[in-house]
């Protein structure tokens, strides 16, 4: 049955045309010496220098980076945690508005939660800025790491964590010895998601940053509402080309693990 | 002692959590719903009656009558607001349609690859998620502009002998939509497909079927959880998208999200934009609890 027929070749050729070529020729045409950004004139870099000497595209892009990476880590340990106690933590007061509001924000519009949290911010005074998209990030990327590391403690052989408490271990030298190890991998790519997430968002953001703070994304929403313009797509492409290094690279170093994990396996089997 | 310190750490992995998810979902929400029942005033915060806890009972009680739902009242009233939302819903399912009419024979195709394959192609279409959502979207503004690469396609090949309009309208809009949920649509079919016993379709040829017979009365019905998931996953967050209609849309497509915005940024209208917030968010509870009922089938199904 699995063998590659006409149909199939030709869907899955022109489902990943439509979904790259859009991409490649921004890539392509971020090289362009014309200001006009469907004719070509010619190579040049010259885009890529000017994104560099502009200051509030660098502004921008830290302020971004900072938020990405206080919100993601505090995401992570706050979304480990929720996994636990959704997982682990048997019954307790109030569990179906927990789990209730562990979901919930990822089927939110995002229009919603900006608007919800900047009403918060205003009426209990707290100033916007770069702290305040960073208490928005958190709460709905803390959602989506819950998600994927309950999913991996949901998997995990549950007889090794009792084995520890059997052992003498407390519940928590049992969580930091033996389960952290063993979901480790779910708890980075958690991480990932929640950086990634941060990132891209426009629209939470806008509502919870401050005239203070600029995120890139705003940045780039503001300057393309009018059009095309060529710095956007040098700007385009170094992300794109830092996410596909990124993505190509954790998939190798996945699959070596993998790979010698089962090995590792099989040696034990032999001996 | 240990026993006691555990406890407590039980505690704190319950409580930090749970009371941050209070403060920063549940209590914003509450403060969106009062403000939907205020009036709007030329004041800062632009709204009235604020809660005044220093006037005491007396206060709170005034605060109490002065709500109304004055501008639900105006959202029916003001034909923008249903428009907006019928027409919200109106793109949401042709794009929904669109995308699955699309995203099926990728996954299909997937799922039929040769094995050594279907590594590589997952992560082909797992990499446009983790690019930035609105380059995405944007890199869809110079292909179909009016001189763009489409209409240059086109012209030169000889389809049209006029550029065609694309951008600004609800065709882009689609576009927009099938292109960036496209993934959403792809992983579910793909996840049932792939576990489709490949047995099945060989007993429907033995027993006559010829191989769109087969698709029809085996492959098709068994790929419907998927097919379900992957619709609603795009369906919902397609009612309430704000960064593909204000790129790639017109001043005449009407979406929801993109109100809200403008009602919010623009008008500096808060109540009426809570107001618009709550019905959305009324709206999407229907789909939402569908959706989940499709899940909880599906894995009762596996066990």
């Amino acid at each position: 049955m699995r063998r590659l027929t006409w149909f199939n070749a030709t869907s899955l050729t022109l489902g990943f045309a439509f979904l790259y070529l859009p991409m490649l020729i921004l890539v392509i045409f971020s090289f362009n010496a014309s200001k006009l950004v469907t004719v070509w004139a010619g190579f040049s870099t010259q885009w890529y220098g000017e994104l560099i000497r502009n200051e509030a595209f660098l502004d921008a892009a830290w302020v971004t980076l900072k938020v990405g990476l206080f919100s993601s880590t505090l995401a992570t340990v706050l979304g480990t945690m929720a996994a636990y106690v959704m997982v682990r933590g048997g019954r307790f007061f109030g569990r179906t508005l927990f789990s209730g509001m562990i979901y919930a924000p990822l089927v939110m519009p995002e229009v919603i939660t900006g608007l919800s949290l900047l009403l918060l911010f205003i009426s209990i005074g707290l100033d916007r800025g770069v702290f305040t998209i960073v208490l928005a990030h958190t709460t709905f990327s803390m959602c989506y790491v819950s998600v994927v590391v309950s999913s991996r403690l949901v998997s995990f052989d549950r007889s090794v964590e009792e084995a520890a408490l059997d052992l003498g271990c407390t519940p928590f030298d049992a969580f930091k010895s033996v389960t952290l190890p063993i979901i480790a991998p779910a708890v980075i790519s958690g991480w990932l998601l929640a950086f990634t997430l941060s990132l891209d968002d426009l629209v939470i953001a806008s509502f919870t940053a401050g005239p203070s703070a600029t995120t890139l994304p705003i940045k780039i929403f503001s300057s393309v509402r009018l059009g095309v313009s060529p710095e956007i797509n040098a700007l385009s492409t170094i992300m794109i080309g830092i996410v596909a290094v990124g993505v190509v690279t954790a998939s190798l170093v996945s699959k070596r693990m993998i790979m010698r994990q089962a090995r590792d396996e099989q040696q034990a089997v032999h001996t | 002692m240990s026993g006691l310190s555990d406890r407590l750490r039980g505690l704190v992995v319950v409580a930090v959590p749970y009371l941050w998810l209070l403060m920063l979902f549940l209590v914003p929400f509450g403060i969106v719903l009062k403000i939907s029942l205020s009036d709007i005033a030329l004041a800062i915060p632009p709204y009235t009656p604020t809660l005044d806890l220093s006037q005491g009972w007396q206060g709170l009680k005034d605060f109490f009558a002065d709500l109304d739902f004055e501008n639900f009242v105006w959202l029916t009233q003001d034909d923008l607001y249903w428009k907006a939302y019928l027409s919200s819903l109106k793109i949401a399912v042709i794009s929904t349609f669109l995308t699955l009419l699309v995203g099926y024979p990728i996954a299909y195709g997937m799922a039929n690859a040769p094995d050594e394959w279907r590594p590589t192609l997952m992560m082909l279409v797992i990499l446009p998620f983790w690019t930035s959502f609105l380059i995405r979207v944007y890199s869809w503004m110079g292909i179909l502009s009016q001189e763009g690469f489409l209409n240059q396609f086109l012209l030169w090949t000889g389809v049209v002998s006029e550029p065609l309009t694309i951008m600004n309208t609800n065709t882009a809009v689609y576009i927009g939509i099938v292109y960036t949920y496209l993934p959403f649509m792809i992983l579910p079919i793909y996840a049932t497909l792939e576990k489709l016993d490949a047995s099945l379709l060989e007993a429907a040829s033995d027993l006559g079927c010829t191989r769109a017979q087969a698709f029809w009365l085996v492959t098709a019905p068994l790929s419907k959880p998927g097919v379900i998931a992957g619709c609603f996953l795009v369906f919902i967050p397609a009612i309430g998208e704000f960064v593909i209609p204000s790129l790639l849309g017109g001043s005449r497509t009407l979406m929801i999200g993109k109100v809200l915005w403008e009602e919010f940024f623009s008008n500096r209208d808060w109540p009426v934009a809570s107001a618009v917030a709550v019905i959305l968010l009324m709206i999407l509870v229907i789909p939402i609890i569908l959706f989940q009922r499709n899940e909880q089938k599906q894995r009762e199904a596996e066990q």
